[in-house]
């Protein structure tokens, strides 16, 4: 008989159970979330009219630091994380994590990261205040002293996510129940295996990065210093080495996510497996050589911007291959419409409104009058919300009920996505207009004529983050006195292994692995 | 010989604890001194080589000028007073030309300085060659005091023909503290 959970907060401290882990990762990285929204409430609010009305300047640039940081670091790629520790065992048959132990290890340093991150905010001279790119000589030369905590709590996080991925490479590459072959694992598997290789190749390059500041600042190194021989812009190419794979990282898990939930709404299985995997191995190869796209305006050589947006444009074929699939998969199937399927939905409008931004980006001439405008900000929020968070969100109203073995109050969910939606797009898509008419990112302050739009935009923020709420509340509503479920298969389209356990699911699963149905690949 | 374990997972995660160690690697040994010969080897950001020139005179292409502007900054905080004796000149490519810059420090206190070159267009900045430059070192100054500072240069005859002015920037920065 397994043995069950430890008593007391024993159970969490010193937990190498999957389930447990990704319970504490999913809940963090809300608790984040909701923190970064606060940071982005005190934005809209500052930015609701002209003038300078709630903040000073300076803290104005220390929230939208700390919005982009804790929502890249501390609510997207957590969450995934997460959901990777309670999904993967679950899905290639395996008992648990391969490294429980260091599993352990990963969240837990996750917090002291980021509680060194927000304690700066209380610091004399302020929390870092010069955007999350961080670049030098803002970040160096003129960054606050509370800098220094900012490079340990990045290096603690950098080192949480290697350690992490380690983990998922090891378990999906060593774990897998007998007769699951790398073509017939589920497509959240393979979108995480290759998440998991761009983290261990690209976090240590951060980690690089934020070591030669280090340096720069307290050990009288010259990387970025061009009074040294060093040079700043060194630090934007560095630094977007890692960046761009980064955004991989945070959206390939989420094409995973909605791989797995149009299939099961759809009553279909997925159009093109084959071709998704290929898909997100070519994006996640093409990520490495297009990082410069983040800085045409540097001074690079014509040769160099052409090199860089003909390889970004390149991009666009592999995502496309992903986006027809998907739409393909709906294509004629007996679609229905619960609440993981209208966020999956939502993701692929708006996900892709948010890549014909990025080729508009892309390209290099027009890029100089987008660069660094409000439309920057409207294009990566809408990858970034609408790809990766929209994506979580129905990953959680999708497994919730295997989880706690209780099933979401639908009518709620169904409310919150489209107040998601409406509140989102009224957020985001004026920003659009405000950024092409020239409205810089990262100002507390804009000139009259984009007034209006702001406004609008201010107040599609405010309905955003209240259905965040909403959320909240449906999901502890849920675990504490939903409706119970009883079926393994809680949704009659699911597929794979995760859904051939009991509901809820037990502490521990796969002790002995599956026999797997001599079916055809989950293709 | 790779160590076998009973649970093959570890060796997957030392494999890749080992991938990500030689990634931190790869910024500093690699990253860094590519950026930086890729730089001075195309010329990109218009940097110049930081070495002498010290190729054999190839002639003087006497049928075109080229204007050469000359720029001085004082970085954020450095209080010296820094300019070229002349601002602009015309050179003949191929031939060997001499630019004074003066410095005067005046504070009552030793200082040390550095300039850093900076060539527009940077197309340009492979052309352009330094047989003698007082960027190439350092520039200690003693309070009150003032220096004339030379430049020799040539400007490479194959220097593309679309272009007919160079401007050359220098930065002086207050490198007291780390001397």
């Amino acid at each position: 008989m397994a043995q069950g959970p430890a008593k007391g907060i024993g159970r969490w401290l010193f937990t190498t159970n999957h389930k447990d882990i990704g319970t504490m990762y999913l809940w963090f990285s809300f608790a984040m979330f909701i923190l970064g929204g606060a940071f982005a409430m005190i934005i809209r609010a500052e930015l609701f009219q002209p003038g300078m009305q709630l903040i000073e300047p300076a803290f104005f640039n220390q929230m939208t630091t700390l919005h982009g940081l804790i929502m890249v670091f501390g609510a997207i790629m957590p969450s995934f994380v997460g959901l990777a520790n309670w999904l993967l065992p679950m899905m290639i048959g395996a008992p648990d994590m391969a490294l429980p132990r260091m599993n352990n290890w990963s969240f837990w340093i996750l917090p002291p990261a980021f509680l060194l991150l927000a304690s700066t905010l209380f610091m004399e001279g302020g929390a870092p205040a010069f955007g999350w790119t961080f670049y030098a000589p803002l970040s160096t030369t003129y960054a606050p002293p509370s800098v220094t905590f900012f490079i340990f709590a990045i290096h603690i996080l950098g080192m949480s996510s290697i350690m992490g991925s380690i983990n998922i490479i090891a378990t999906v590459m060593n774990m897998r129940a007998p007769g699951m072959t790398y073509m017939k694992m589920p497509l959240f598997a393979w979108t995480w295996l290759i998440t998991a290789f761009l983290l261990v190749a690209v976090m240590p390059v951060l980690a690089g990065a934020v070591t030669m500041m280090l340096m720069d600042i307290h050990f009288g190194t010259s990387f970025f210093s061009a009074a040294g021989g060093g040079d700043p812009v060194l630090f934007q190419h560095i630094f977007w080495f890692f960046g761009h794979p980064e955004v991989y990282i945070i959206i390939l898990p989420a094409f995973g996510v909605v791989s797995q939930i149009i299939p099961a709404f759809s009553r279909k299985p997925l159009f093109g497996y084959d071709s998704m995997v290929y898909a997100t191995a070519a994006i996640a190869f093409l990520s490495f050589i297009v990082w410069a796209h983040h800085m045409y305006t540097v001074g690079m050589p014509v040769g160099g911007e052409l090199f860089f947006m003909y390889a970004t444009m390149l991009i666009a074929v592999p995502t496309g291959v992903k986006v027809f699939n998907w739409i393909t998969t709906m294509w004629r199937g007996a679609l229905s419409f619960e609440t993981p399927m209208l966020f999956c939905i939502g993701f692929l409008v708006l996900f892709t409104i948010g890549g014909f931004t990025g080729l508009m980006l892309s390209i290099a001439p027009a890029d100089f009058q987008y660069h660094d405008s409000y439309f920057v900000v409207a294009h990566f929020h809408y990858v970034m919300v609408a790809g990766a968070v929209f994506s979580m969100t129905a990953a959680v109203y999708y497994w919730l009920p295997k989880w706690c073995g209780r099933m979401y109050n639908e009518t709620m969910g169904k409310t919150h996505f489209w107040i998601s939606f409406v509140g989102f797009n009224v957020t985001f898509f004026p920003q659009h207009f405000v950024g092409l008419a020239g409205m810089p990112r990262r100002i507390p302050d804009y000139a009259l004529q984009f007034a209006d739009f702001n406004m609008i935009s201010s107040v599609g923020a405010f309905i955003y983050g209240a259905s965040q709420i909403l959320f909240l509340y449906n999901v502890i509503a849920t675990i504490v006195a939903g409706r119970p479920v009883s079926d393994d298969k809680v949704w009659d389209g699911a597929e794979g292994l995760e859904w051939t356990v009991a509901t809820p699911a037990p502490y521990h699963t796969f002790e002995t692995p599956p026999k797997l149905a001599p079916a055809p690949a989950p293709a | 010989m790779p160590r076998v374990h009973a649970n093959p997972a570890i060796d997957t995660a030392v494999k890749l604890a080992l991938a990500a160690v030689a990634m931190f690697a790869f910024v500093f040994v690699v990253m860094v001194p590519l950026y930086n010969v890729l730089c001075d080897a195309l010329g990109i950001n218009g940097k110049t080589s930081g070495q002498a020139y010290t190729a054999a005179a190839a002639g003087v292409d006497a049928s075109r000028k080229v204007t050469v502007q000359f720029v001085t900054t004082t970085n954020a905080g450095m209080p010296w007073e820094f300019r070229p004796r002349s601002a602009m000149m015309a050179v003949n490519p191929g031939a060997s030309n001499e630019a004074v810059f003066l410095a005067r420090n005046p504070l009552p206190v030793a200082m040390v300085a550095q300039a850093i070159p900076s060539v527009s267009p940077s197309r340009a900045a492979a052309y352009f060659h330094k047989t003698e430059c007082f960027c190439f070192e350092r520039q200690p100054l003693d309070g009150r005091a003032s220096v004339e500072m030379p430049l020799r240069f040539i400007i490479d005859r194959a220097l593309p023909r679309d272009i007919s002015t160079i401007t050359l920037s220098y930065t002086l920065f207050d490198v007291t503290e780390q001397t």
